[in-house]
């Protein structure tokens, strides 16, 4: 009888901790079953193309490439702006801040991390983007720049964390030799402990740019979601995420439309996949050396 | 042993109850009212609600916005009573209805003009509807084209989900395709947001909306072919002087009957069709 309970017990717990793999596994299911159809209809080419024109009276278009450069050019500009304030932030409560700034400084930043994205998007609207247009003369502030400052805004929380983490496990003994050695405290840092802590820098920088490629709501109101390519920060671009959000509700389910959304949902899942499995990969190697 | 027996009862018991409450929802169909679809109907859907729930205490009507194609879906798969819509069914939809048995049922309930609004700041007051064609679709890219200052023309639109994206399209545009530049928007205030800050910007909202925003627009005055140019209002639109304007429908899935004809019957009325009028809209009749 204790025996039985004790087996309950364990399989119990064993479904609660695969129950995430198994999510993720229907997920993808779910997505490839929805989007397949789309390969034998209209064809893979389609989604190859320049243009996303999903409701026309003459033809629907559905080129995914705009979508992907726009959310590309969205998070390498917030991954530029993030790297230097979420890793210099780091180094500093890690390694400078006294106990009491530590403590002043930590619970603000996440504190940072929990702020609705509606809110921080509503921000973006009526503060940031008409700033951005002054300052830059712009003809209108709805640019990818203003959604990636706003995005770097909430990853930078998630990098500080977890890069702050990696510094502190950089072995004292490290830090010791450097100075004994007679370097400076500045020079201990980046030459000692900063490459030291690299591996879970890096980390912290993937998983960062991973909740910065699945962010929705602060792009859909910032970027001005139009479908273009282009690389310029001042133009307005439409990301991945935003397009699911905006055109999902409306699609005729089971329609070309429906699977092509489909399939840059598949697009999107497999980039952040990728991006959190390399983060971990680096992660735990680090952890282990 | 014991222990489990008693769970097992208990869950029984409440998955019981649980299968009671789910019955109990269907059969108060006559006490519950869900409407949904069009952002441009919320506004005049709730005010018309509040006005029926007060007179009828005890009556609960529960309204969402997402787009009429929502509201459409939303019709299809069964989750709502309503529909309101800003355009008319697509064939598409209606073949995807007749699949699943159901028969959308229309009803006109009130009048929308469109507005098209342009920075307090733009020299220009009238424009044709062949010229703001031309601009949605990209032909023209400058104000300065258009006989106003040298200034890029940010173009923007309401979202594909929109009924008015799919009414613009085909009233003004001629079927086109919008231009790759035109900004989508999520909502209605964020045109009226970006309008008021940009002075390159063209926008297009319901006539309620740009009535309600004052100075921080300027509505442009349409000329529709040879016919005089008319700045849209409550009056144009009712004569059908105005050329960007639509119904604004209601989706019933089949004859309405019960409380769902009660607050159509409602809607129609005098009394209903004032609060189109309160609400910045058109009396259908």
């Amino acid at each position: 009888m204790t025996n039985w309970r004790e087996k309950f017990i364990e399989l119990l717990l064993i479904g609660a901790a695969s129950a995430s793999i198994l999510i993720v596994l229907l997920i993808f299911l779910f997505l490839a079953k929805e989007a397949f159809p789309f390969v034998l209809d209209p064809g893979i080419k389609e989604l190859l193309g320049s243009q996303w024109i999903p409701v026309s009276f003459k033809k629907e278009v559905f080129g995914i490439l705009p979508l992907i450069t726009g959310s590309l050019l969205v998070t390498a500009l917030a991954t530029i702006i993030m790297i230097p304030f979420g890793v210099l932030g780091a180094v500093y409560i890690a390694e400078i801040a006294i106990g009491r700034e530590r403590a002043f400084l930590k619970p603000f930043i996440e504190i940072m991390a929990g702020i609705p994205s509606v809110v921080i998007g509503f921000f973006g609207l009526i503060i940031l983007s008409p700033v951005l247009k002054k300052i830059f003369q712009l003809n209108t502030g709805l640019t990818a720049l203003s959604g990636a400052i706003l995005l770097a805004l909430m990853a930078i929380p998630t990098v500080i964390s977890i890069s702050e983490d990696a510094i502190r496990s950089v072995p004292k003994s490290y830090k010791e030799a450097s100075l004994a050695l007679g370097a400076s405290r500045l020079q201990t840092i980046f030459k000692v402990v900063v490459p030291a802590a690299l591996p879970g820098i890096i980390a912290a920088v993937m998983l960062g740019i991973g909740r910065v490629v699945g962010e929705t709501m602060v792009v859909l109101m910032v970027t001005g979601n139009a479908a273009k390519i282009t690389f310029n920060p001042f133009e307005s671009v439409r990301t991945m995420t935003a397009t699911i959000a905006a055109e999902m509700g409306e699609v005729a389910f089971g329609s070309d439309h429906y699977q092509a959304l489909f399939w840059v949902g598949i697009v999107l899942l497999s980039v952040t996949f990728g991006l959190n499995f390399i983060a971990q990969k680096v992660l735990t190697r680090y952890r282990m050396g | 042993m014991k222990k489990y027996g008693k769970l097992i009862i208990t869950s029984t018991i409440a998955g019981l109850l649980l299968i009671g409450c789910g019955r109990k929802t269907k059969s108060a169909e006559a006490t519950f009212l869900t409407i949904k679809g069009s952002d441009t109907m919320v506004h005049l859907a709730s005010n018309w609600a509040e006005a029926y729930m007060d007179a009828h205490p005890g009556i609960d009507i529960s309204i969402t916005g997402g787009g009429s194609g929502t509201g459409i879906a939303a019709l299809l798969n069964g989750t709502t009573d309503i529909c309101i819509a800003s355009r008319k069914i697509k064939d598409k939809e209606l073949t995807l209805a007749a699949e699943k048995g159901l028969q959308p049922n229309e009803i006109a309930t009130a009048r929308d003009g469109i507005a098209v609004v342009v920075h307090p700041a733009n020299s220009l007051t009238t424009l044709s509807i062949e010229q703001i064609g031309k601009i949605y679709t990209g032909a023209y890219t400058n104000w300065k084209q258009l006989g106003g200052a040298d200034q890029r023309i940010i173009v923007l639109s309401r979202e594909s989900s929109s009924g008015t994206y799919v009414f613009f399209q085909k009233r003004v545009m001629k079927k086109k395709d919008y231009t790759r530049d035109a900004m989508l928007m999520p909502s209605t205030s964020a045109i009226i947001q970006s309008v008021s800050q940009d002075e390159g910007a063209i926008g297009y909202v319901g006539l309620a909306y740009a009535s309600e925003a004052g100075n921080r627009i300027k509505v442009l005055i349409v000329k529709d072919g040879d016919k005089p140019a008319i700045k849209p209002s409550i009056k144009a639109v009712q004569a059908g002087d105005y050329a960007i304007a639509r119904p604004l429908y209601f989706y019933t899935n089949g004859e309405p009957s019960g409380i769902v004809k009660q607050f159509i019957d409602y809607v129609l009325s005098d009394e209903g069709q004032n609060i189109v009028l309160e609400t910045g809209y058109v009396p259908i009749n």
